[in-house]
């Protein structure tokens, strides 16, 4: 175990996640298909991480849009941003855009400017199951759901 | 004292009563800036506010409104709002103030006409009508004309007919800087304060000022705690 004080952002929940590191500048379109730290600049397009945690490290500079499942943020975001789970917004974090999310946490001392939208969680119909071939007089699908969606 | 002690036992029944506001030494900074002073031995405290709760008692029966907090952004206050199922603008006016007037000159540049645009558009730029209510809190007394009067033109713009508005003044007409208190919404009747800091508002607010003020507005309705504090609540 290093004893070496580190200023990076470097917490256990994101081990194993893709990062960008603090020196990076990327311009242009992020598309992630696995949790992913930034801790460097982000200019222009969307991130998007559709089912999975976005966390804007300390030094994170964002100016895009970005969606994903899970978004933390402790540094800079400008954009407008939409989490279908939740967007935790930590102390000293800034964040400049409209929200769309299902839960917000947000510590005082954050800074936030723009507008929330919570959005429902979404009321998950069971798939309708292929019907069996029966004589008997076809039943709507809803009527057939219960216990198929397992 | 004790009739006094006895006059508030009877007014608040078994409510308990604000702490006292502590008073920060008097101090007038030279061309009446800002000096804002730590609130010593401030506490936070709840009380019920008849202002919160008339204005959430109109939106009670109707989801999706859009309501402008002009406090900094807060769990309690954004929790509660979109427990209701609006959707919450938050907009901390006074850290824009903070930021664009030089804290020496606080009121002495607020004459000047470009730097209050620049305010007002970073912080009040909406198209007509969009809010169905306003948050105000206390903002408006560190305001001097004309950046008051222009503020409150632009909040009566970006309302909605028939939406409300509910802010706060200091009532002590002898203050010369009065407690900055962070607002948060308990529930629909109870508000936290926290005080802050020590300011010197701008003027200060009485009734005959209040009903100028929002003169273009339908109604305006006073509520006075015990606190110093008149909750303002006007529709548009």
């Amino acid at each position: 175990m290093s004893t070496t004080p580190s200023r990076s952002y470097e917490p256990d929940s994101y081990r194993g996640s893709a990062v960008i590191g603090k020196s990076v500048v990327i311009k242009g379109q992020i598309l992630s298909r696995e949790d992913l730290l930034i801790d460097g600049e982000v200019e222009g397009g969307t991130i998007e991480s559709q089912e999975h945690k976005l966390t804007i490290g300390p030094n994170g500079r964002v100016h895009a849009n970005v969606k994903a499942r899970e978004i933390v943020v402790l540094g800079t975001v400008n954009g407008n941003v939409e989490a279908t789970d939740k967007i935790d917004i930590r102390k000293d974090a800034r964040l400049v855009g409209d929200i769309k999310t299902a839960r917000i946490v947000i510590e005082d001392g954050a800074y936030f400017k723009g507008s929330i939208d919570i959005l429902k969680p979404e009321v998950r119909t069971a798939p309708a199951r292929p019907a069996a071939p029966t004589a008997e007089p076809a039943v709507p699908a809803s009527a057939t759901a219960p216990g198929a969606a397992k | 004292m004790i009739g006094e002690r006895l006059k508030a036992w009877f007014r608040g029944g078994s409510q308990p009563s604000p702490p006292p506001v502590p008073q920060a030494p008097v101090s007038r900074p030279a061309g009446g800036a800002v000096r804002p002073r730590a609130a010593q031995n401030a506490t936070a405290y709840s009380r019920r506010s008849p202002g919160l709760e008339q204005f959430f008692y109109i939106l009670r029966d109707t989801a999706g409104l859009s309501i402008l907090d002009l406090s900094a952004a807060s769990q309690a206050n954004i929790s509660f709002i979109t427990g209701l199922g609006h959707r919450i603008y938050a907009e901390d006016i006074m850290d824009a103030l903070d930021s664009t007037y030089p804290p020496e000159r606080f009121f002495e540049a607020q004459q000047d006409g470009a730097l209050n645009r620049q305010i007002l558009d970073q912080c009040l730029n909406f198209p007509a009508g969009h809010f169905d209510g306003a948050l105000v809190w206390d903002c408006l007394q560190y305001m001097k004309p004309p950046l008051l009067e222009e503020a409150v033109e632009r909040l009566h713009f970006i309302l909605r007919p028939n939406a409300y508005l509910l802010a706060f003044f200091s009532s002590d007409e002898r203050a010369v800087t009065v407690p900055r208190y962070v607002y948060r919404i308990a529930d629909a009747r109870t508000i936290l304060l926290a005080p802050q800091q020590h300011r010197q508002p701008s003027q200060h607010f009485n009734s005959r000022h209040l009903e100028r003020l929002f003169g273009r507005f339908q109604q305006v309705k006073f509520f006075l705690a015990r606190d110093n504090l008149r909750e303002v609540l006007v529709k548009r």
